[in-house]
């Protein structure tokens, strides 16, 4: 069985982002990078199918430049058995369908029976990217996915619905699945496992070889939200500050009384 | 310009969002034409043309099929904006439709400006105008961003549409959201934890000042996930929807769907160390604190 599993790496969400010089995009000094949490469920997803498989294959596929490859290795580490790295160093300025398009033509003569993704990225959040692969493909693919089980050719999972209910899904393969949060617990690479993935193949592959298409869309702008302001801002000593919510909660609420 | 808003069932009811499309659409300006998968017993307040294929027949959830019926629909009202919600259901079916269109899709739009359409990124902590360069572009929209003040009146000419094809999925049924635990809607006070608890052994402090202030402790997804605490207490879309006199969100970031579920809170305060969350735009309150400092000391002037 072949399997494909897409990640994406991205800021951490806690940093301070501000716009690059392009005007386009946020800019990177001084941000840490990860992999898209999404895909973590994803590749965890990957990995347990492999393992109740036993004889498959698992690859991991990352757009974007160099620095990507420390992300990729996380995958590896994970338990993905090699790697391909689309190298385009301004993989950012590609719409989702530019970005479905790459990796369709990547995997459009190699026979993968199950296609991971995340639901959508942290950072740009389309949530586009794995139905637009499928559709280019020309398989199904079931989304938002939060319990996931295959059986001899069939894909049943469940879609988690707004409200906390679940819609019952499934279809054959080959196929996609977008992994919502919540879907398994990943796994932390071991030490050892961290080693052998330095060990695994990981394979560079130009952007430009995959015939990426025109852009469909682009951004005019890109700025912080204005603040609606009215909301006080507290900074100072932990005690002071209780002292001030304390006195907030006795003015402005009734809680205390 | 022509715009097709496409409305969203779900266990056999129309969903709210449709008045957001309508409302979109109003503010947008120009002709409107509506989609429905549904039946003519509950239809939106739309006076416009409505195309209605029968959910009997359609299927609920069947994007294959509701794709066919909707390209047949554009074809005879060439569109140049189809919108969706940003749901389960919107955000599924949005790009099977861009795909077969070549059209751009825009995700989550929070704003119109100047005719343009604005989207989150980076968890609200940026905002993108985009702009598509193909003859039709599809957009999802975030829920709430566009409720109207009042729900829209009128009444839709029904054209019917024959049943579509049974497309690649297979759908069986919903399994309901587990019962809660814990009635987090009744409760007056709700500290809740996100994820800059930290660790788990950092609960406490969050259960601690929640029953200093004699109220209930809620979580964030993430420290759902992790199985920090029960998914009782998960306040958000897929959680529990709040609003009690207080809520204290410790530690929480503010994703979108996070404070969907609390924002109608009646006084909101936020422990966050960074000072650009997006809790920060609901917050009456920010208090720029490491929470594992201040909450402890708060608790115990509350208790003193």
């Amino acid at each position: 069985m072949k399997l494909l599993v897409c990640i994406k790496q991205v800021p951490d969400m806690e940093s301070r982002f501000k716009v690059n010089t392009s005007g386009d995009w946020y800019d990177e000094t001084d941000l840490a990078w990860r992999m898209n949490e999404y895909d973590e469920f994803a590749v965890e997803q990957a990995v347990q199918l492999k393992e109740q498989i036993g004889e498959a294959e698992l690859t991991v596929l990352c757009i974007g430049p160099e620095r990507v490859k420390e992300t990729m290795k996380k995958a590896l580490a994970m338990g993905a058995d090699r790697g391909a790295h689309i190298a385009d160093d301004n993989s950012h300025q590609q719409d989702p369908f530019a970005i479905a398009s790459l990796i369709a033509s990547f995997a459009k003569d190699k026979g993968f029976d199950l296609i991971f993704t995340g639901l959508q990225s942290q950072d740009r959040g389309s949530a586009q990217v794995g139905v637009m692969v499928a559709e280019l493909l020309g398989i199904p693919s079931l989304t938002t996915l939060v319990e996931f089980d295959y059986t001899d050719g069939t894909v049943n999972g469940k879609r988690e619905l707004e409200g906390g209910s679940k819609a019952k899904v499934s279809c054959t393969t080959p196929a996609l699945v977008s992994c919502q949060l919540g879907l398994n617990t990943p796994r932390y690479p071991t030490l050892p496992n961290i080693m052998k993935a330095k060990k695994k193949e990981l394979l560079s592959i130009p952007a430009a070889e995959l015939n990426p298409p025109t852009a469909q869309q682009q951004t005019i702008n890109i700025a912080p939200p204005e603040k609606k302001g009215g909301g006080l801002v507290l900074e100072g000593d932990p005690a002071e500050l209780a002292d001030q919510l304390i006195q907030l909660l006795k003015e402005k609420t009734t809680v205390l009384n | 310009m022509k715009t097709l808003l496409v409305a969203e069932y779900r266990d056999g009811k129309l969903l709210g969002s449709a008045n957001e499309l309508i409302n979109f659409a109003a503010k947008l300006g120009g002709d409107a034409v509506m989609f429905l998968v549904g039946n003519e017993t509950d239809l939106p307040n739309f006076d416009g043309k409505l195309y209605l294929a029968d959910i009997t027949q359609a299927g609920e959830f069947n994007p294959g099929g509701h794709k066919q019926l909707l390209l047949e629909v554009i074809e005879k009202e060439q569109p140049q904006l189809v919108v969706l919600p940003h749901s389960s259901y919107g955000w599924d079916l949005a790009p099977r439709l861009a795909v077969a269109l070549q059209a751009a899709q825009i995700s989550e739009v929070v704003e119109i400006k100047e005719g343009q359409l604005v989207v989150p990124a980076c968890n609200a902590k940026l905002r993108r105008t985009v702009k598509a360069t193909t003859a039709t572009t599809v957009a999802t929209l975030q829920s709430g961003a566009f409720t109207p003040s009042n729900d829209p009146s009128g009444n839709p000419e029904v054209i019917k549409l024959e049943s579509g094809s049974s497309g690649d999925i297979q759908f069986h049924g919903y399994e309901a959201a587990g019962a809660a635990a814990v009635d987090l809607s009744k409760a007056e006070v709700i500290v809740s934890a996100g994820r800059g608890i930290g660790k788990p052994e950092n609960l406490p402090i969050i259960e601690n000042l929640a029953k200093a202030l004699k109220g209930e402790y809620g979580a964030s997804r993430p420290v759902v996930d992790a199985e920090w605490a029960e998914p009782s207490r998960q306040v958000g879309t897929t959680g529990q929807t709040v609003a009690p006199k207080l809520y204290v969100a410790c530690g929480i970031s503010g994703a979108i769907q996070h404070l969907a579920g609390m924002k109608k809170s009646e006084f909101v305060i936020a422990i966050n160390t960074d000072k650009d969350a997006p809790i920060g735009e609901v917050a009456d309150v920010l208090a720029v604190a490491d929470l594992k400092q201040l909450l402890p000391i708060l608790t115990e002037k509350l208790n003193s």
